[in-house]
């Protein structure tokens, strides 16, 4: 094992990223930017209701249409598994998938696939679609969670009964599964209590935002192989989804993954792989299908709206006694929704000694959601950070100093399970109470204009799971650099730089790309905020091999034993080995021209599965500014704070906390989905869902902490998905204490700010 | 179908020839005749300007464009910025920066910084943030983005890399 004790050379330097030149150029091949000879252009049929029964599907007129290569639908596909499995951030069982790639006799959802053209332009591709005759039953749709828990809620799935600990119910239902936390005696505790505090929180449905929509263009070689470009997180866990749902061997399907324009958890499951696939198989040529805007909005994969619970009790001195939580989250049409997730974040950093949550996984007519950034918990923290502000503001104290006074440290039983380690949630706080931000005075204002501080306590449990690296070494010392981890976030580079550190070379030795799946080991989806903590243990195990092989072939030069070779990895010598034997030195580059004559090819292979990982908290702290007459929110001043274990590239981190942090302000202000009383989604576009500008969000402050991961080589905690939690609890706060009205749903528009103030 | 248009523009500084159907916007023709995929199609709608280019110097969604209005014309796209003598200031100055994450909307935003720096070479970070609150970023939360615009501007007023 090779172990660095000097500072680090590489890790935590601010390199250019090894995929900005592409970028910056317009060079970077994404997902809608693939084209090949002979290539048609697929579209999708969609349903235009939000809940029917389809009667019959009839292409032959679109089929008919000059310059239509091919329809698909539902009776391309084989029948697919029964079968849950974990992909990426959340979990696909593969029959429902299925349904969700072309409905089968029924459409759930405003946008749920029907049927997909193949043709010679995308112009006719959209004439065919209209050309292919669809008739339905209409049902009563589904739209708010609870209505969807109720006894005589029409049923998105008649065959779905209620999954729970206590087994199967008999009944059918919309609640797909309900589960429990149950800590201490919850009554017991609220006895305790002397202040107690209840509220009730509602979250829209939000989408990730990426900008560059799903895009995949599939091909079919004579051999049967089966090569589809793809924009995802995941090349392996798409190739799993195209094998799973056209029953097609593995090793026959190739998925090359192109650069990601934004995915945020949004690209673990493919939508249009399989389309393109099938539309190519039945057109003989390779067919591209890129969504719209409006496509990614009605039918990928967005965050759930939810309606949760909490009641919190505490006693005069400030400390917590008791907790009681209710998350209800939609699920959209098939059921997975993140509500473990959510459940596993409320409330993380606090010691509470009783607490009961309950959570319910509920469909509804709407997409069926994915992961988007920290699955569930943004949605939850909104709730829990609320009620804690609000208990800190009832017992007179200041609203660090309370959550201080109940933070959970090291040791603590956690609620769904198991307990902290190394979790630094303190040191998190604390740098709160001590940051300038934190301590500088606010003008509250007296007119129209009232300004606020708000600040909310965030926590992700990251992941860790399978990797692949392999480092070449070439004939002058360079090192070529193979992942199979999708790169989302400028991961190459800080790969790169971990093998970089471990191989004693500079960052320019090493050249890293991305695999796919026919040419790197099996890695798991870019998402959990795992891809810089795992995919680096892999680089570091690939160094580390590189540095043992290249021990042996430095002593066939000198003619002496591996053992008496040494390799320095750190210091002004770094690179160099030595022969204790003779006292000559070779240097990495010097033993590398000798390649060919000591045995060939030299390659470092990590393979990992990383078992345990560090979770990560953060915090963040909001200035705003409320219109009492319009309602409108503006921020002045944000600031994200985060425990990352060991910052590799700290740009990269920032860029993390920042982006994070703004997606969580668009969250908190302005993102929902918008739905009319039949299911028809009213805002399927950037005009009428606002993500937020450059005008909406200030220079966002960062604070980086870095309380290592202990069993990462370097420290590395995952970064990318805490700095979205945090923000709207944040928000929510800093408008109490603006207006002195408590905000129970997101986003919080001007209308429901003045609606929360009884003025409309 | 309706006959194709043919059109001729001056794109990236070289006469260029193509036929497009009178429907298709200049974006499409940039993408699927030309093989320019720099522009990025976000929303096909206005709202993302991921797909800006320069019609005549001035700033554009070329989504919203057709391609037949690029008759006539000159048309730089983000393939027009750098040469064989290394990167444009901005495109340099977004590398040193940061200034992009997914990198899906870095073109659009390299050539809205290019427009704002031919008209206004010194503007203020509020300025900035005004200006290039027609191209959406889902990834920076703009900071990088913003500082990156300023450096370029400095780079473009001769003056050092640290300004």
């Amino acid at each position: 094992m090779i172990t660095k004790t000097a500072e680090h050379t590489v890790i935590g330097t601010r390199p250019p990223r090894a995929d900005a030149f592409e970028k910056v150029v317009g060079k970077a091949v994404f997902g809608p930017d693939v084209n090949l000879p002979r290539m048609a252009y697929g579209r999708i049929l969609r349903s235009p209701h939000a809940h029917a029964r389809i009667v019959r599907i009839d292409p032959t007129r679109a089929e008919a249409l000059d310059g239509v290569y091919a329809v698909a639908t539902a009776a391309d596909l084989p029948e697919a598994a029964d079968r849950t499995e974990r992909v990426g951030e959340g979990n696909v069982n593969y029959k429902y998938m299925r349904d969700n790639t072309f409905a089968g006799d029924k459409v759930l959802y405003h946008g749920h696939p029907i049927a997909a053209v193949a043709a010679r332009t995308l112009q006719i591709a959209e004439q065919a679609l209209e050309l292919i005759d669809v008739e339905y039953e209409l049902l009563d749709p589904v739209l708010d969670v609870r209505q969807a828990m109720a006894a005589d809620a029409p049923l998105l799935h008649e065959g779905m009964h209620t999954r729970s600990l206590a087994g199967t119910a008999d009944t059918p239902s919309n609640v797909a599964s309900q589960f429990q936390f149950l800590q201490g005696d919850p009554e017991q505790g609220f006895a305790q209590a002397d202040v107690v505090v209840e509220r009730a929180f509602e979250t829209a449905m939000v989408h990730q935002g990426y900008i560059e929509p799903h895009a995949a263009t599939a091909a079919w070689d004579a051999d049967g192989t089966l090569t589809v470009y793809t924009t995802t997180q995941g090349a392996f866990d798409i190739r799993s989804q195209v094998h799973e749902l056209l029953g097609y061997p593995l090793s026959k399907i190739i998925v090359v993954p192109t650069e990601v324009g934004g995915a945020f958890g949004g690209k673990n499951v493919g939508y249009v792989e399989v389309p393109a696939a099938v539309l190519a198989r039945k057109s003989g040529r390779p067919v591209r299908v890129v969504m719209t805007r409006e496509e990614v909005f009605l039918a990928s994969g967005p965050s759930s709206g939810t309606w949760m619970r909490v009641k919190m009790g505490a006693t005069r001195e400030g400390r917590i006694t008791a907790a009681e939580v209710e998350l209800c989250y939609e699920a959209g049409a098939y059921p997975g929704s993140p509500v473990g997730a959510g459940a596993n974040c409320i409330l993380a950093g606090y010691d509470i000694p009783n607490a009961r949550l309950d959570g319910y996984d509920v469909v509804v007519n709407k997409p069926r959601v994915g992961a988007y950034r920290a699955p569930g918990a943004t949605q939850s923290t909104f709730a829990g950070e609320a009620v804690i502000d609000e208990l800190a503001e009832k017992l007179g104290l200041d609203p660090v100093e309370f959550r201080l006074r109940n933070i959970a440290t090291n040791g603590m039983p956690r609620l769904n399970g198991g307990f902290h380690e190394h979790i630094a949630a303190r040191e998190v706080m604390e740098a709160v109470r001590d940051h300038p931000h934190y301590n500088a005075p606010l003008e509250r204002g007296t007119g129209i204009l009232r300004r606020g501080r708000g600040v909310g306590l965030a926590y992700w449990g990251n992941w860790g799971a399978r990797s692949s690296v392999t480092l070449e070494v070439n004939a002058d010392g360079t090192v070529s650099m193979l992942m199979g981890s999708v790169d989302i976030t400028g991961t190459r580079t800080s790969i790169a730089m971990q093998a970089a550190e471990t191989l004693g070379l500079s960052l320019a030795h090493i050249n890293p790309a991305m695999g796919n799946t026919q040419t790197s080991g099996y890695s798991d989806a870019s998402g959990g905020s795992r891809t810089t903590m795992a995919t680096g243990v892999a680089a570091v195990k690939a160094a580390e091999e590189v540095i043992a092989k290249m021990h042996e072939r430095a002593a066939a030069i000198w003619v002496c034993e591996p053992e008496q070779v040494a390799y320095t990895n750190i210091g002004p010598d770094a690179g160099t080995f030595t022969c204790s034997r003779n006292d000559e030195t070779m240097t990495f580059a010097e033993v590398a021209a000798k390649l060919g004559g000591t045995g060939g090819a030299l390659r470092g292979q990590g393979d990992v599965n990383v078992r345990r990982w560090g979770g990560a908290f953060g915090a963040n702290i909001a200035d705003v500014e409320v219109d009492i007459e319009t309602g409108s929110v503006r921020l002045l001043r944000f600031t994200a704070v985060q425990n990352v274990g060991k910052a590799i590239r700290p740009g990269q981190v920032e860029g993390q906390l920042r982006g994070g942090a703004t997606q969580g302000i668009g969250w908190g202000l302005y993102e929902g989905y918008a739905y009319d009383g039949q299911g028809h989604m009213l805002n399927a576009n950037f005009l009428d869902y606002k993500l937020p500008t450059a005008l909406d969000v200030p220079a966002i402050e960062t604070e980086i902490l870095e309380i290592p991961w202990p069993e990462h080589p370097f420290g590395v905690r995952g970064v990318g998905e805490t700095p979205i939690v945090g923000p709207p609890a944040a928000i929510a706060n800093a408008v109490y204490d603006a207006i002195g009205v408590r905000q129970g749903f997101l986003p919080m528009t001007p209308a429901r700010i003045l609606e929360s103030m009884g003025i409309i | 179908m309706a006959d194709k248009v043919h059109v001729t523009t001056l794109l990236n500084g070289e006469s260029v020839e193509f036929l497009c159907a009178p429907s298709q916007t200049l974006l499409e023709c940039l993408r699927d005749i030309l093989g320019l995929t720099g522009a990025k199609n976000g929303c096909n709608d206005g709202n993302c300007g991921a797909c800006s280019v320069l019609l005549d110097g001035r700033l554009a969604n070329s989504c919203l464009v057709l391609g037949a209005e690029a008759d006539g014309r000159t048309v730089i796209t983000i393939e027009g910025l750098a040469d064989w003598a290394g990167l444009h200031p901005i495109q340099q100055s977004f590398v040193e920066e940061d200034g992009l994450q997914c990198g899906c909307c870095t073109p659009g935003m390299i050539i809205a910084a290019k427009a704002l720096l031919d008209r206004e070479p010194n503007p203020s970070d509020g300025r900035i943030r005004e200006w290039m609150a027609g191209n959406l970023c889902r990834c920076t939360g703009y900071e990088t983005i913003t500082r990156a615009v300023r450096r370029a501007a400095a780079h473009l007023n001769g003056e050092g890399a640290e300004g």
